[in-house]
């Protein structure tokens, strides 16, 4: 029993509630947001320490035992998960202040900002199936509002269609929840491994499986991502980045739970399924990412081949390749927050979304320039920088269960990746500027270079720091790779 | 009983999907809606409809219904009711501002 865990989605949850009664005052919300997520950062450093020193912490809501109760786990991918979002998030923080605009701050920006916070952090944490659905549910109403929030054309459009993807995909959620309780009788996920492995997966426990796993998909944006594109599109930068950096993110989690705690048994079946959508995922992201030409696209793509990446991961299933998947997660999360960070910027000081309209931006924004290019290279995974380590460690895993094809496959990504990044690089940031956009140059405040160049520096930390980073995510690769340590921290107080 | 609950839940998610797929933006609403019905009659039916006093102690009945998929239900019909309520007002704003509601006329990439 550890009360700490639920602060980092009580913190949140109370400044939520605190700003939307000072909404007229911009200064006053930007204050209480920013020392929200700085106390909220030291609270995580706090429980990954914890975890780090004690084991598995749990906290069991109200006093009642699992099965009955419900009850909130911090194992090391989850405190790691938690710290990563509020890294990411105070970097999206930072930026949004003077990027976002003085209506939208006004309309409860930040209030639904901490709400979204609030339901990721509750996704990483529970202990709960249903608990599960909730707090994605908080996380995704909080994300339909901040995606129409300033009600231009585009938005309203595309808001349609996310939010009626995500209702039906959370229906979906609420019938596999139903199948699986029908059949097993229990909601508790520690509860439910015990009893699926009692009763073998087999038949219907596959293809509850599945489904859980359609859903799953359909949040993640594993091979069910047409929806990403158009929607991660329509809101403005900030927004992005944050969905972006942690909406996928949080589904890929929930896949990365179900099926190394609950259906890990047949790994012949549902692992292969999972391997075949991160190979198409693989493909059809690096096509969009070779293809299109605008800066916004080019960048969404970038995110589906990288679920594609981490869901190869999950997909081999062994002890390295899931290290590798906790590693590359996190370094994801943190250099995709980047990546549209920049590309915001880029777009807001070139005034314009295609590549063939940008040029020249390297003497004007040396700055934006250079993390741009480092960023890109963490991405592709070259050696100093973050996303090197995790991608060695699920190749690695991927050639030891033989899964050669795909370890192509996924190799072959980064190259795609490289290339798309590379062109916007070089579109944007070389040559001579078209000129007829100069007409008015937008100032990049100061606090967009903060966050910037907070997340440069962990890109760098990350890739240096390997060795010391690796020291912890391992400890979350090794629960992932025996559930018998998370179920006797769960059931056996 | 299950039997007969199950036909239903079937008609129901059936009639729900081919209306979500259709033009129409209301119509895709009322699938949508649908469809939480459909998937609340599920959760009920799947913790079996075995007869027993309504789950109040009160009853002093030998015995009760399972009352965890009650709350379960409880839980969605609110958030679905929420979700519900969004879509409308979006639904409302979408078509003031874009003068439309069939979805064909919703796509589009650089056309604005």
């Amino acid at each position: 029993m550890n009360n700490v865990i639920v602060l980092p989605l009580l913190i949140p949850l109370v400044t939520a509630v605190i700003l939307i009664f000072c909404s007229k005052y911009v200064r006053v919300q930007r204050w209480i947001s920013v020392v929200s997520v700085v106390l909220n950062l030291l609270v995580a450093l706090f429980i990954v320490n914890q975890v780090n020193n004690e084991g598995i912490q749990t906290l069991h809501m109200g006093g009642w035992l699992p099965p009955y109760g419900i009850v909130f786990v911090a194992d090391m991918l989850a405190a790691l998960l938690v710290l990563t979002t509020l890294i990411v998030a105070a970097a999206c923080l930072f930026y949004s202040f003077r990027s976002i605009g003085e209506e939208r701050e006004k309309h409860y920006f930040y209030a639904f900002f901490q709400f979204l916070l609030a339901g990721v952090i509750g996704s990483f944490l529970t202990g709960d199936l249903f608990n599960l659905f909730v707090c994605f549910e908080v996380m995704l109403i909080a994300s339909y509002a901040l995606i129409v929030l300033g009600g231009t054309k585009r938005q309203l459009r595309e808001t349609l269609k996310y939010m009626l993807i995500n209702i039906i995909s959370s229906t979906l959620f609420v019938a596999a929840v139903a199948y699986l309780y029908g059949t097993v009788g229990t909601l508790n996920m520690a509860h439910l491994s015990l009893r699926v492995a009692e009763i073998q997966q087999d038949g219907i426990l596959s293809v509850i499986g599945l489904l859980f796993l359609i859903v799953f998909a359909l949040k993640a944006g594993l091979f069910l991502f047409f929806w990403l594109p158009g929607s991660y599109s329509a809101p403005p930068a900030a927004v992005t980045a944050l969905f972006g950096a942690l909406l996928t993110k949080v589904g890929l989690y929930a896949i990365i739970r179900t099926f190394t705690l609950i259906f890990h048994h047949d790994t012949g079946g549902i692992h292969a399924v999972i391997g075949w959508m991160a190979a198409a995922t693989m493909i059809l992201g690096s096509l969009g990412a070779v293809a299109y030409k605008d800066l916004g696209r080019i960048l969404n793509y970038n995110i589906i081949i990288s679920v594609g990446f981490i869901a190869f991961g999950i997909a081999s299933a062994s002890s390295d390749s899931l290290n590798g998947a906790v590693f590359y997660l996190m370094h994801d999360m943190i250099a995709k927050a980047l990546l549209f960070i920049l590309g915001g910027i880029i777009i807001a000081s070139a005034g314009a979304n295609k590549l063939s309209d940008m040029g020249g931006l390297m003497k004007s924004h040396p700055l934006v320039g250079w993390m741009f290019f480092i960023v890109a290279l963490a991405l592709v995974g070259i050696p100093p920088l973050s996303g090197f380590l995790g991608k060695v460690l699920i190749v690695r895993g991927g050639l030891s269960e033989g899964h050669y094809g795909l370890t192509g496959l996924a190799l072959a990504s980064s190259l795609a990746v490289l290339y798309s990044l590379i062109k916007v690089f070089m579109g944007a940031f070389w040559g001579e500027s078209p000129g007829h956009t100069e007409s008015q140059p937008v100032r990049i405040h100061r606090t967009a270079y903060v966050a910037a160049i907070g997340l440069t520096v962990m890109v760098i930390v990350l890739g240096v720091g390997s060795e010391w980073i690796y020291s912890y995510t391992s400890q979350a690769g090794a629960v992932l790779s025996d559930p018998s340590l998370y179920i006797n921290a769960v059931l056996k107080e | 009983m299950e039997l007969y609950m199950s036909l239903a839940i079937g008609i129901i998610f059936a009639v729900g999907i081919y209306q979500i797929l259709s033009k129409s933006l209301l119509r895709i609403i009322l699938g949508t809606s649908l469809l939480t019905h459909g998937v609340h009659l599920l959760l009920l039916t799947m913790s079996r409809l075995k007869t027993g006093a309504a789950p109040l102690l009160g009853e002093e009945a030998s015995s009760y219904v399972d009352p965890v998929p009650q709350a379960l239900i409880l839980t969605s019909i609110v958030i679905s009711f929420g979700v519900t309520s969004f879509f409308f007002v979006l639904a409302y704003k979408a078509y003031q501002r874009l003068g439309t509601d069939n979805m064909e006329e919703l796509r589009g990439m650089d056309d604005e």
